[in-house]
């Protein structure tokens, strides 16, 4: 009866051992020493500091920077999540409203009846770190009114930035919008001195 | 749009592919052969036998198996259940997390032990490093393999004869682990890192952005647990929004791969049956049944996916693409075909938000989930639900023929009919009980997030999940809560219990019986016709069963939204 019983909790706890701490030290030993820069975020660091991750979309608002897309959580905070509205929801399509009124009116070239689908509905994750290259040219105006740049070196940049699909076939083109402010900020500072 | 096609191609090719080496490397691993490649593992193996004494060779008859399965089970939920409510005085929790109320941590601790994987909570603002490894990872790897030992032991009912024994549930719980799902998960883990995906103990990360706020970024062990996750059916993310946030999921090679890793073991399975009783046709029978049900299915879903959301479209919206809910590095068609996957199989991880998809590609997840998961289903316990389904299709043969059914030169008696029921029937009164109590009661209906038929559907989704084990959700709906934690617990122990005692039950019956010979009379189960009568059985259960309801839910919000109402 001993055995009956608490055999099956011993077992379990063997397999507690093995696949609960033995296998993911292992990974970690063997991710931070193959991968550490991964295996850490991807942070990208600037003059020393570190001033996010690659992966993880941080909030813009500035006219000077191009804007990700919408979220449902606070991007500053370690949280995660997508808006979960349904299709027919009307606080959905209100909030679609106001997010394309935004978008056109601070962006002269913008089309009210053509708007990309990502700049104005939220993301799953909340934290998508792309916009699609349709999202990205729609907002270059504003950025060459803002930082007084000439448009075709705003474009030259975008299309530098383009990440295509994965081995030709996979996901969608998109432009990490964090690397692409950093790299005009890159160029703006490379301007002043 | 036509690579996104591409891309779908060649991940089902690939799966063929992959699934018939896997299928006879199952049924050598639970024919007690080690294949050489794995020699390595075996002394580990025997270490674990003598430190139990565990006698591999004495086999269990099913009352035996079903016992200790079970003793293993609620050793898993109590342990789990500890971990959780004291995981402030436990070590690494550098985020200082409180421990967890009772019912989450009861709701979360049964969800895992039974494969599940349904998340009450956000895993970055809830859970230890500690509680995700300790305690999550184990039950990703135990369940699992727990239902595949369960898959075996059931299948032994067809391979032998005039026996009581099924095997060896301790044999075949340590082989699933150690031959298939650790090797596996290893190596996936390990190309995850290389993807982006976070796997450290340090905690936080605190950044200057650009525009000079501070950002806290979660980091975490996690491509240990996501890796097994994708691999055993699991689906437990180990951030809120699971594999739609960009550390679980980096980029869309990563996206391709656990896509595939969700159905690799589940497509196996089939192929495995027919190794296993040495009747390949019959395996293949069944696998191309559960691959046209899948690929129905998630060409409904896509069509209506892509066609995209009129409502957006005269809000503005650029062809009224529904990028609601999904992330840009995957795109509409890769997120569609994922959700068809984690919903045909009993996975339930995401890459993009089940509650914002188009109602009808919302229908096909909730169909995948709520037949119980036998489109492939989860390892192991997906190809036991198809059998059942194959059970009933006989029997209802049977009777039209005016003979007893025979599946695999086993003649189908009594016993095996009333197990068939309870398994097909019981889960599915779960789920639309539970559904109409919490639609009826103002504690139900409290933790919305949508109104209108979308709500409904809600509520719905949610006990499918948890009756099907598949641990998805229309996440808008607030499920922490004492009311929905404890209705979830008892749909998630009904799903996988009535699926899986039934099972070992009749395992033990047809073990016991005589080899029939086959006939004239004999339906063969091999053939295009037991493919169709098996495809039309589960869409016809299905859709009896659940017409109201899907009525009530998506397809009326379906003709809603074209007509441009909101809610």
């Amino acid at each position: 009866m001993f055995k009956i019983i608490f055999r099956p909790l011993l077992v379990l706890l063997f397999f507690s051992v093995l696949t609960g701490a033995v296998y993911p030290l292992l990974i970690t030993g063997l991710s931070q020493t193959l991968f550490p820069r991964q295996a850490n975020g991807s942070i990208i660091i600037k003059d020393g500091k570190p001033i996010g991750s690659e992966l993880i979309a941080q909030p813009f608002t500035q006219n000077k920077y191009f804007h990700g897309r919408p979220s449902a959580v606070y991007q500053t905070t370690a949280n995660s999540s997508g808006s979960n509205y349904g299709p027919t929801s009307v606080k959905l399509m209100d909030l679609v409203k106001e997010r394309v009124a935004a978008v056109t009116r601070t962006n002269p070239s913008a089309d009210i009846k053509n708007i990309p689908a990502d700049l104005v509905l939220a993301s799953a994750s909340g934290l998508d770190p792309h916009i699609s290259p349709e999202a990205a040219l729609l907002q270059v105006e504003r950025i060459v009114q803002a930082r007084n740049i000439s448009k075709e070196l705003i474009i030259k940049i975008i299309n530098e930035n383009i990440e295509s699909q994965q081995a030709g076939f996979l996901g969608a083109d998109r432009v990490n919008v964090l690397k692409l402010n950093l790299a005009i900020d890159a160029i703006m500072e490379a301007k002043h001195e | 749009m036509t690579n996104s096609f591409f891309e779908i191609c060649v991940s089902m090719v690939l799966l063929i592919l992959l699934s018939i080496p896997l299928g006879k490397y199952l049924a050598h691993i639970y024919s007690g052969k080690i294949v050489w490649l794995m020699r390595w593992m075996s002394p580990v193996e025997r270490f674990i036998y003598k430190l139990f004494s565990v006698n591999d060779s004495e086999e269990m008859s099913w009352k035996v198996y079903i016992r200790d399965f079970l003793i293993f089970n609620i050793w898993g939920i109590v342990i789990l259940f500890f971990i959780q409510v004291f995981q402030n005085h436990l070590p690494l929790n550098p985020q200082h997390l409180p421990g967890l109320s009772w019912d989450l941590a009861l709701n979360t601790a049964v969800s895992f032990v039974t494969n599940t994987n349904w998340q009450s909570y956000g895993g970055e603002t809830t859970m230890s490093y500690f509680t995700q490894m300790f305690g999550l990872t184990v039950q990703n790897f135990v369940s699992a393999a727990a239902g595949m030992a369960a898959c075996a032991a059931f299948l032994r009912g067809f391979v032998r004869h005039s026996t009581e024994m099924i095997g060896n549930f301790w044999v075949d719980l340590t082989r699933s682990v150690l031959y298939v799902l650790l090797p596996l998960a290893i190596i996936f883990a390990l190309f995850l890192v290389s993807q982006g995906v976070v796997q450290t103990f340090k905690p936080y990360v605190n950044v200057q952005t650009l525009e000079g706020q501070s950002q806290s970024i979660a980091v975490g062990p996690a491509a240990a647990q996501i890796s097994i996750k994708q691999i055993g059916s699991n689906g437990g993310g180990f951030f809120n929004v699971n594999s739609a946030h960009p550390f679980e999921n980096p980029t869309p090679l990563s996206n391709f791969l656990e896509t595939m890793a969700i159905l690799l073991i589940p497509f196996a399975f089939p192929i495995f049956l027919g190794e296993f009783l040495n009747k390949r046709k019959e395996g293949w029978a069944v696998f191309i049944a559960m691959l046209i049900l899948f690929v129905a299915g998630l060409g409904l879903a896509l069509s209506s996916e892509m066609r995209g959301n009129p409502i957006l479209k005269n809000s503005g919206v650029h062809c009224g693409i529904n990028m609601e809910g999904k992330e840009v590095r995957f795109g509409v068609i890769p997120s569609v075909y994922w959700e068809a996957a984690t919903t045909a199989t009993s996975n339930g991880s995401v890459n993009a938000m089940h509650d914002s998809f188009t109602p009808i590609s919302g229908l096909v997840a909730m169909f995948n989930i709520a037949i119980g998961e036998v489109i492939f289903g989860g390892v192991g316990v997906g190809l036991i639900g198809m059998m059942f389904y194959a059970i009933l299709a006989l029997f209802i043969i049977g009777l039209m023929i005016g003979r007893t059914p025979e599946l695999y030169n086993k003649k189908l008696g009594e016993s095996e009919m009333s197990m068939t029921v309870i398994a097909i029937v019981l889960p599915c009164v779960t789920l639309l009980a539970l559904t109409a109590i919490a639609v009826a009661l103002p504690v139900g209906l409290a933790g919305l997030n949508n109104s209108g038929p979308h709500g409904f559907s809600e509520i719905f989704y949610a006990y499918a999940s948890g009756v099907g084990n598949n641990g998805s959700a229309f996440a808008g709906l607030t499920a922490n809560t004492p009311f929905y934690n404890l209705t979830l617990t008892l749909a998630m122990l009904i799903g996988r219990f009535a699926t899986i005692v039934p099972a070992l039950v009749i395992a033990g019956s047809l073990a016991q019986k005589k080899m029939s010979p086959e006939n004239r009379a004999t339906l063969p189960t091999a053939s295009p016709v037991f493919v169709g009568i098996l495809c039309a059985t589960v869409i016809v259960i299905g859709a009896l069963t659940f017409f109201p309801a899907v009525t009530i839910g998506p397809v009326l919000e379906h003709f809603q939204m074209t007509a441009g109402k909101l809610f």
